[in-house]
């Protein structure tokens, strides 16, 4: 099968809509097409992969912690917008702590989540086959 | 009267439509993705005086569930469901600003 990139560009908050549980659905499907998929996190979207997330009090389930499977479905690319961090008080420390394994170097436990500025994340978008919006 | 906002202030302008008309004894309950706007972010001034006047509230479990418990901005004070019902009781009317 041909490899596409994909990309999938999250923008919203976990719990308020259901785009964000969509969004990690379909993810989870293109990589069991063994596709190239990358995610970006940009506007409220970048709440989605904050860390600390407690569901109880409002009866929803904790999707957050499918992120943490990613690493294992080769999906190690997860970008997210500095400026829309910044905007909202957070930074990198704020985030969910992700990893995989690199099978080209001994296995070694890398991090999956960067930090890039929108420029960067505009010129990762335009390498890309397919970006999905949600 | 009360006031609920579920909107993030980063996405839609329902908090900005409500702090335009309130009036000076309505207080402000976020809920859902309103919460976003009760964190230390570029948005916090919206509602820094309201706050400072003890009229604004935001649903606990909304804030657990975001991630956001430890980046309160200050003077916003939290509520669980039964403090809702205490609020829609005590302000009379409310007004759901979707």
């Amino acid at each position: 099968m041909t490899t596409k990139k994909f990309m999938y560009l999250n923008r919203r908050s976990s719990f308020g809509t259901v785009y964000a549980i969509e969004s990690l659905e379909v993810v989870l499907i293109a990589a069991a097409f063994e596709q190239d998929v990358s995610l970006a996190f940009i506007d409220d979207g970048v709440y989605q992969i904050v860390e600390g997330q407690n569901a109880d009090g409002i009866g929803m389930k904790n999707f957050s912690k499918t992120f943490h499977a990613l690493g294992d479905y080769e999906i190690n690319k997860l970008y997210v917008s500095a400026e829309s961090l910044e905007q909202r008080g957070l930074s990198s420390n704020d985030l969910m702590p992700l990893v995989y394994e690199d099978e080209d170097d001994d296995w070694a436990e890398k991090p999956s989540v960067k930090v890039v500025s929108n420029a960067q994340l505009s010129k990762i978008m335009s390498e890309q086959d397919v970006c999905l919006s949600f | 009267m009360l006031h609920t906002v579920n909107k993030s202030s980063f996405e839609r302008n329902s908090l900005k439509s409500c702090l335009n008309i309130i009036d000076d004894t309505s207080v402000i309950l976020l809920i859902e993705d309103g919460v976003i706007s009760a964190a230390k972010n570029t948005n916090a001034p919206m509602i820094a005086d309201l706050a400072a006047q003890g009229r604004v509230y935001a649903l606990q479990g909304d804030v657990e569930a975001r991630g956001i418990s430890s980046k309160l901005a200050d003077n916003i004070k939290l509520v669980d469901y039964a403090g809702f019902v205490d609020l829609v009781v005590e302000h009379g009317t409310a007004v759901s600003w979707v």
